[in-house]
């Protein structure tokens, strides 16, 4: 009888205390996790020969580089738009239970989609072709995804498999259409596309400032995403939806929801929010298309949406600490030496302990309430 | 059924089909009615000359003559009984015969591709077949390594990663102590990665799929980090020595099979070998039926007395070690230096060749086979020079990998508890 009392006692507790474990899961874990991928990181360095002042420097350079100037900043946020837009798509999806590995594909195939119009209409007005690029983006990215989605409903599929094969498809198809005499920039034999016309890009915000300052309006596209996705999951019927297959798949059919519907619509969202960041990468920052141009961005972006809990804000939030990393790697190489490689290290070991909290809490007993997993003891 | 049973009635000449094997087989009736239109229209149409294939080397102790095929012929002849096949699946929807047919059917479809890409030309087939084995060892090791986690329901995304790090050990250490130690350490360091992946999912109970992506990335950062912080200066340390294909006596000197089977190195036997074990332990072995009991219900095994935990650890290491074997074959077995990224998603296609080979070693063998043989043709028609761009032909496993897994080529199932924790009460 006493076990009986014991396990009601701990429920009782947890449901008086919530914001404990809410601040936990929200807070300490993912600082916890930040801070023990630097020491990781700082170890590999050591592994890899650089020395103690060196690896000091390096992460001064990490700090400078990204928060220390007009530059850094500028530059931080450049690289986190993509981040936050393709991250918001993986978050959406994996609300709704979906695992869609292949935002790297989707960005690459929104890219092309941006750059195809921006060729095709060389002449248009920059208030039809900024959005015109941006929307065939999407509308690529979606109908990409799309696939992987109608697969699953169709033919159940699992959407994992499917979406890495739509991305090692991808790459092929990017190699592809560069070479064709449409994208490919004339005179050139390697693949890479012709620019898009100065009307497509999206414009430069601080420029007027210093000319080298990349930061672009994608920012406005960013957050106006961040702001639609939170009104989406937590405001409409269809991100209820979303939540409830996402936790609870048999409840969520058994109580009618539309799984098939859930099921395509989070990957089209997912898609046409990955196509945003690539027609955002080639519009913003690159002004062309090249092989390979998403740059991980489809991978980061699991990581991202991972570490901000699926939820728009901490995406947000996860973003900006992806494209701090982004931005001060690239300094660090500058300045300390050290391969901004490092930089994929630590972002790999902030997800590996954000994604197991268990072992962040097996790692540091203590800063944990104890009782969680030890039921009411 | 019932009617079928009962005497007196007209026999029914084959067992009644269930819906979804009657639409399987117009499916695949379609599809070669498909092919052959394919054949006839686009292969067909223009072709003149032989095409002349090589079947052994002039310095061969048995040399065999050219086999030449006349194109035009070839292709109308293939093109007729792909269509008689399509026809005769669409209209009787012959349930077993379904997969043969459609297997006979790509096989012929690529010969009469490979005859309209040589007609007028010559090719050395043999020389195609032995890039075949080849390229297969990679994918078919890493195919095997998914079989023998999922088999205990632990999903690996993570072997392009174990293949990754057993490319690079196998290329430092091997440059630093010798081949053999770099193999020994490849393996070494493929089981460490699949020992952390089986912690990450088993005693931390993070999702197997994060953890496999994660896996995939850390080492991804790692060796392009070592190999542009280190390598790049201390190029010693990158250059590795290269296994020699070892011939087989009297087997090597077969025509068509020496060189290809018998002719190669350490990783094609390696390979076969491990495929041949693995098969007999997870089948024929008290050990391998736990393991697959694992898998397939653990709560039951859990019962009985088996180490649920224990049991996924040890496979999903073993499954790194091989992934670890496999990753070796990139330095080791053919160019000795590392490259970042080198593995180019040879570990998903393997992920791919687990699930086409429906969750068994020999038929993870078999696809592997098949996707080492449309790498080694994309590198053939270059030389070839038809107009199908090789990019083309690089997506057809993936593609093929998606078709399979809608299952519109009869499902494969994998393991009932594949992808799910674990949790002892």
């Amino acid at each position: 009888m006493s076990e009986a009392r014991d396990t009601a006692m701990a429920a009782l507790m947890a449901r008086a205390a919530p914001g404990r474990a809410a601040v936990e899961d929200l807070v300490v874990v993912p600082v916890f996790a930040v801070a023990v991928a630097l020491l990781l990181g700082a170890l590999t360095m050591l592994a890899t020969g650089v020395d103690l002042p060196t690896i000091g420097r390096s992460y001064v350079a990490l700090a400078v580089g990204s928060v220390g100037s007009l530059n850094a900043l500028s530059e931080t946020l450049t690289a986190a738009v993509p981040l936050v837009l393709a991250g918001l798509g993986l978050a959406l999806g994996f609300r709704a239970g979906l695992f869609n590995i292949g935002a790297e594909g989707q960005v690459l195939m929104g890219g092309m989609a941006a750059v195809a119009l921006g060729i095709a209409w060389p002449g248009g007005p920059a208030l039809m072709l900024v959005p015109g690029c941006l929307l065939a983006g999407a509308l690529a990215g979606a109908l990409y995804a799309g696939i992987a989605g109608w697969l699953r409903v169709a033919t159940g599929a699992h959407e994992v498999i499917s979406t890495i094969m739509l991305n090692l498809i991808a790459y092929r198809l990017v190699d592809y259409m560069l070479r064709q005499p449409f994208f490919q920039r004339e005179g050139r034999a390697d693949p890479i596309s012709r620019s898009v016309p100065d009307a497509a890009e999206l414009p430069r915000l601080l420029s007027g400032l210093d000319a080298n300052l990349r930061v672009h309006a994608g920012i406005f596209v960013a957050l106006g995403a961040v702001a639609l996705a939170q009104w989406l999951l937590f405001r409409t019927r269809l991100g209820f939806e979303f939540r409830a297959s996402g936790e609870n798949p048999d409840a969520a059919r058994y109580a009618g929801i539309r799984a098939g519907v859930v099921i395509v619509v989070a990957m089209a969202l997912a898609g046409a929010l990955a196509g945003l960041a690539g027609a955002n990468q080639v519009t913003g920052v690159l002004g062309r298309a090249s092989p390979g141009f998403s740059a991980g961005i489809g991978f980061d972006a699991i990581a991202v949406a991972l570490l901000g809990r699926s939820h728009p804000w901490g995406v947000l939030v996860a973003a900006l600490l992806f494209g701090a990393l982004e931005a001060g790697g690239r300094q660090m190489q500058v300045d300390a030496g050290v391969s901004i490689d490092l930089i994929a290290i630590i972002q790999a070991l902030i997800i590996v302990f954000i994604a197991a909290p268990l072992l962040v809490r097996a790692l540091f007993p203590w800063g944990f309430s104890r009782g969680r997993t030890g039921g009411g003891a | 059924m019932s009617i079928a049973r009962e005497p007196g009635l007209a026999p029914v000449a084959e067992a009644p089909l269930l819906p979804a094997q009657a639409r399987g087989a117009r499916v695949a009736g379609m599809a070669l009615i498909g092919l052959a239109v394919l054949v006839a229209l686009v292969f067909a149409p223009g072709l003149e000359g032989a095409a002349t294939f090589r079947l052994s080397r002039p310095t061969d102790p048995w040399a065999l003559p050219d086999l030449v095929v006349p194109a035009l012929s070839f292709a109308w002849v293939a093109a007729g009984v792909l269509a008689f096949l399509g026809a005769r699946q669409f209209l009787r929807g012959g349930g077993r015969w379904t997969g043969l047919s459609l297997g006979i059917g790509l096989a012929l479809a690529v010969a009469a591709f490979l005859v309209w890409a040589t007609a007028g030309k010559a090719f050395s087939l043999t020389g195609m077949l032995q890039a075949t084995v080849v390229r297969a060892v990679p994918i078919a090791l890493g195919g095997l390594a998914g079989v023998l986690s999922e088999r205990v329901a632990v999903v690996n995304i993570a072997i392009e990663g174990m293949l990754l790090a057993g490319a690079f050990t196998g290329a430092l250490i091997g440059s630093v102590l010798g081949g053999w130690s770099g193999l020994v350490a490849a393996v070494a360091v493929g089981g460490a990665f699949g020992f952390l992946l089986a912690a990450l999912v088993v005693t931390y109970r993070m999702d197997q799929i994060i953890a496999g992506v994660v896996i995939n990335l850390l080492v991804l950062g790692l060796t392009s980090y070592a190999s542009s912080q280190v390598f790049q200066e201390y190029r010693h340390l990158n250059n590795a020595p290269v296994f020699r294909p070892i011939a087989i006596p009297l087997l090597s000197d077969l025509p068509v099979l020496g060189p290809v089977l018998f002719r190669q190195n350490l990783f094609v036997y390696g390979a076969a070998v491990m495929v041949a074990v693995s098969t007999w332990y997870l089948f024929h072995t008290r050990h391998g039926l736990r393991a697959r009991a694992v898998g397939e219900h653990p709560r039951a095994a859990d019962t009985l007395g088996i180490d649920v935990y224990r049991t996924r650890y040890v496979h999903v290491t073993m499954a790194g070690m091989v992934a670890g074997f496999g990753g070796a074959w990139f330095t080791l077995g053919s160019v000795g230096r590392f490259d970042e990224g080198m593995t180019g998603g040879r570990g998903y296609i393997g992920l791919a060749a687990m699930i086409f080979g429906r969750w068994h070693p020999v038929g993870a063998l078999a696809a592997a086979l098949v996707f080492g043989f449309a790498d080694s043709l994309q590198q053939k028609l270059a030389l070839l020079g038809t107009p199908i761009p090789s990019e083309f032909l690089a997506m057809a496993p993936y593609v093929a990998t998606i078709i399979v897994v809608a299952g519109l080529v009869g499902r494969a199932r994998p393991p009932a508890a594949d992808g799910k924790p674990y949790v002892k009460e």
